[in-house]
């Protein structure tokens, strides 16, 4: 069961790398992280039953860490379309030097 | 200035007599500096030296007519401390002579097996390397001490009415005490480095003096060039001094002679460590190929010429020499370049001062050339022979220079009293002065005569002595054994004393030449001028007495055992003996050079002849009748146009040397190492190099959160792959 539990972790995490790596979409780049993160989850989840409640208790740290990151990430979203009219990061390197 | 520490040397003879003051010898010009310097800053406010507009008086130039340019045509203008100078300056002179005197008598009352040393202070204590700043008081040193502490008074006095009237009198008394109180450090400093101090002290006061009018350019390029000139000379001495304490171990002169006694005789370290010294002694007193800048130093005033360029400094090498007498008579072959290069730089020098015109330029070479006769003796291992030549040396010469001073003091009073601007030095322009100016005229004759070497003159005895021991030493000594470049010594010996015969004949022939043209004959100074030469007031024509007497009886120092009816013989001989009397007998193999009575004669009597002979032909050749005034003289030609020009050694010089270091200093240094290298490479190389990585870095931060992305995975595998894999 942890064996199959962790791959499935493995190729959500690797999914969520290939999205935010691939796609242009901030929202979608958003949702691939938060699919990283959930990814982590499970393993963490999974691991709990080799080392003790530890991993399951993180989790609930790192949900609520997410959903706080969440409620910030969006509002970002929603400033940059505000300012730019797009969602697309390509068109968005105010941070270069 | 501290008080000396009791030192363990507090048993040696002299350490309860007045000589434990020997201190106080160079503390007194010191003082005198301190004085006078203070006055001349003092009074610097408004005047510069000999500045045509310094010390002006606007009046008197506003009453005269005329288009005369008003170079060194000033109203008298006394500095205001002149009167506390005239008493400072030369006073501390006497109370050092006075003291050394006290110090000299304080010797002769005692058995002095080692010389009387002093410590001061421990001045470098560095690892091996141990020095202390001590006096070393010996026979040699009193000597010199005596020299410089009398000669210098004598010639202090005399400044005191030459340079009366000019604007920077304090000035010129301080620099000349400074000199007075690093000559007697260099004559009294117990090693090397000390000795060193006082040598560049020396060559300091020289650069400062050359220099004194400084603000006409010729003046301040002849003390720029002697102070550059000696630096080359100060190189040699200063890697002697390495060497010495690299192979020695010691660098007092005690240690370096004891050392040196058991170095291998005529060992690659001795004679390098010797050609080095010389080198420095080259430098210092003015001998081929470093003699050019002792001419020019006759910018100078003409005291500073008699007493630095002529009486005491330009001597230091020959000093050196003989202080490390040791060390020489350990390097036959150092000795014999010494000895042939003072032959040489005798003879070349002599052949110079045949055509010079300017009164004091004759009396430079032939300073040169007598340098060169001290050299031949310290060369020839006969140091007590080279120590009388300079001391009698230092009598005649002084007195030559200080009368051509006196004479030079006339004419250039004659000229300013009717505005005329001539040569004052050019003896075209002088003549038949015997008649304005008798006192001079004598004592400059005896002083003339001395140099040429008639007897019982005392230039006949030391320059006949010098003579002497190069033709004693052609057989049986370690000279004749070694050889130059494949030359046999005796050979080389023989040409040098062939040299010396010819300079001799020289040296009568252009002296005769110079009283001739300055003192004889007709008057050519003009006839608006003559009524207003004439002699020199007594503070100047009293010190030229004394030297006179001294010109006179300096020879009775060490007289000849063949001359012995006429005196003691060889005091200078014995009294010296203790400080090179080893060294010497190391040289003669043991034995004191010995001649025949037969061939002693015979080469007094070569000697004499030569010296008759000069002055016989100068007096039937030369026709002071004839010659006009400097304004009128049509240029020579051949040979006396090389001579006059002095065989273009400055020119070689300027094109050789000076211009190459010139353009390789421009091209190289300046334009290629220092614009192009340091400013280039380093200073806007570095500038440029940090802005294009910081360029590089900026085209990182694309702005794109895609690429920064990216770049975090690379770096997270990396390592992930570096921790798992290693």
């Amino acid at each position: 069961m942890l064996v199959e539990a962790l791959a499935l972790s493995a190729v959500l995490f690797t999914i969520g790398v290939i999205g935010v790596l691939t796609r242009r979409n901030a929202i979608i780049i958003f949702m691939c992280v938060e699919l990283m993160l959930n990814a982590v989850n499970l393993s963490f989840v999974a691991l709990s039953t080799l080392h003790g409640a530890t991993g399951q208790v993180f989790v609930v740290f790192t949900m609520t860490v997410a959903a706080a990151e969440a409620a910030v990430g969006l509002a970002i979203i929603i400033a940059i379309f505000r300012h730019t009219q797009t969602v697309n990061l390509q068109n968005i390197n105010i941070l270069k030097g | 200035m501290m008080i000396p520490a009791m030192t363990p040397e507090g048993a040696h003879p002299l350490a309860t007599t007045v000589a434990r003051l020997v201190w106080l010898l160079p503390l007194l010009p010191l003082l005198g500096f301190l004085i006078n310097g203070t006055l001349a800053m003092l009074g610097v406010a408004k005047v510069g030296p000999a500045d045509p507009s310094a010390g002006h008086d606007e009046h008197a130039h506003a009453a005269h007519t005329g288009g005369h340019d008003d170079h060194a045509h000033h109203a008298p203008t006394r500095h205001k401390f002149a009167g506390i100078v005239s008493l400072i300056g030369p006073g501390v002179l006497i109370a050092a002579f006075g003291l050394a005197v006290a110090c000299f008598l304080a010797m002769r009352g005692v058995e002095m097996e080692h010389p009387y040393i002093v410590t001061l202070y421990q001045w470098m204590p560095v690892g091996d390397l141990n020095l202390a700043a001590t006096f070393q008081l010996d026979q040699l040193s009193m000597v010199m001490v005596l020299v410089v502490t009398g000669v210098g008074t004598l010639i202090h006095v005399f400044s005191v009415g030459y340079m009366q009237e000019d604007p920077g009198y304090p000035r010129y008394f301080a620099y000349l005490n400074l000199f007075i109180f690093f000559m007697l450090i260099l004559v009294l400093g117990g090693n090397y480095p000390l000795l060193f101090v006082g040598w560049e002290g020396v060559g300091l006061c020289s650069y400062l003096l050359i220099g004194f009018w400084f603000s006409e350019k010729a003046n301040a390029d002849a003390g720029k060039k002697a102070f550059i000139v000696n630096r080359i000379g100060d190189f040699g001495f200063l890697v002697a001094m390495f060497l010495m304490f690299a192979n020695l171990g010691a660098l007092d002169f005690g240690n370096v002679a004891a050392k040196a006694a058991e170095l291998p005789m005529g060992g690659v370290m001795a004679t390098t460590i010797c050609l080095f010294l010389f080198l420095g002694c080259a430098g210092k007193s003015a001998q081929i190929p470093l003699y050019v800048w002792l001419p020019d130093a006759m910018a100078g005033p003409t005291p500073v010429s008699a007493l630095i360029h002529a009486a005491t400094m330009v001597t230091a090498g020959v000093y050196l020499i003989a202080r490390s007498a040791t060390l020489f008579s350990m390097a036959p072959t150092a000795q014999l370049v010494v000895a042939l290069v003072g032959g040489l730089t005798a003879f070349f020098a002599a052949t110079i001062g045949l055509k010079q015109w300017d009164i004091k330029k004759v009396l430079a070479y032939s300073t040169v050339s007598q340098l060169g006769y001290m050299f031949v003796a310290v060369g020839v291992g006969a140091y007590v022979a080279g120590i009388f030549h300079l001391v009698t040396h230092a009598f005649f010469k002084a007195l030559l220079f200080l009368g051509s001073g006196s004479v030079i003091y006339a004419m250039h009073a004659a000229y300013h009293a009717t505005h005329k601007h001539d040569d004052a030095q050019d003896m075209r322009n002088m003549g038949g002065l015997r008649k304005f100016m008798p006192v001079t005229f004598y004592l400059m004759w005896i002083a003339t005569l001395a140099i040429a070497g008639i007897p019982f003159f005392s230039g006949f005895f030391s320059k006949d002595e010098i003579l002497g021991s190069v033709f004693a030493r052609a057989h049986g000594s370690t000279l004749a054994d070694a050889s130059l470049l494949g030359v046999p010594g005796g050979t080389i010996l023989m040409l040098i004393y062939g040299l010396g015969l010819a300079s001799a004949l020289m040296t009568a022939i252009y002296m005769t030449r110079m009283m001739l043209y300055t003192f004889h004959g007709p008057n050519r100074t003009g006839e608006a001028e003559r009524p207003h030469l004439a002699e020199a007031p007594w503070i100047m024509t009293g010190p030229l007495v004394v030297l006179g007497a001294l010109s006179l009886v300096g020879g009775w120092l060490n007289v000849p055992a063949l001359l012995g009816a006429i005196g003691p013989v060889g005091v200078l001989d014995h009294w010296l003996e203790p400080v090179v009397g080893e060294a010497a007998l190391r040289t003669t193999l043991g034995a004191a050079p010995h001649m025949t009575h037969e061939t002693e004669l015979m080469l007094v009597g070569v000697a004499i002849a030569i010296a008759t002979a000069g002055i016989a032909f100068a007096v039937w050749r030369l026709k002071p009748a004839a010659l006009v005034a400097k304004k009128d003289a049509v240029a020579p030609q051949g040979i006396d146009r090389i001579l006059e020009n002095k065989y273009f050694v400055d020119e070689g010089y300027d094109k050789g040397i000076v211009q190459p270091t010139l353009d390789v200093s421009r091209v190289v240094l300046w334009k290629g190492l220092d614009t192009g290298i340091i400013d280039g490479l380093f200073v806007n190389g570095s500038a440029l190099l940090a802005r294009a990585i910081g360029w590089m870095g900026s085209q990182l931060q694309t702005g794109q959160v895609g690429t920064y992305a990216w770049v975090l995975l690379i770096g997270v595998i990396t390592l992930l792959g570096a921790f798992t894999f290693r």
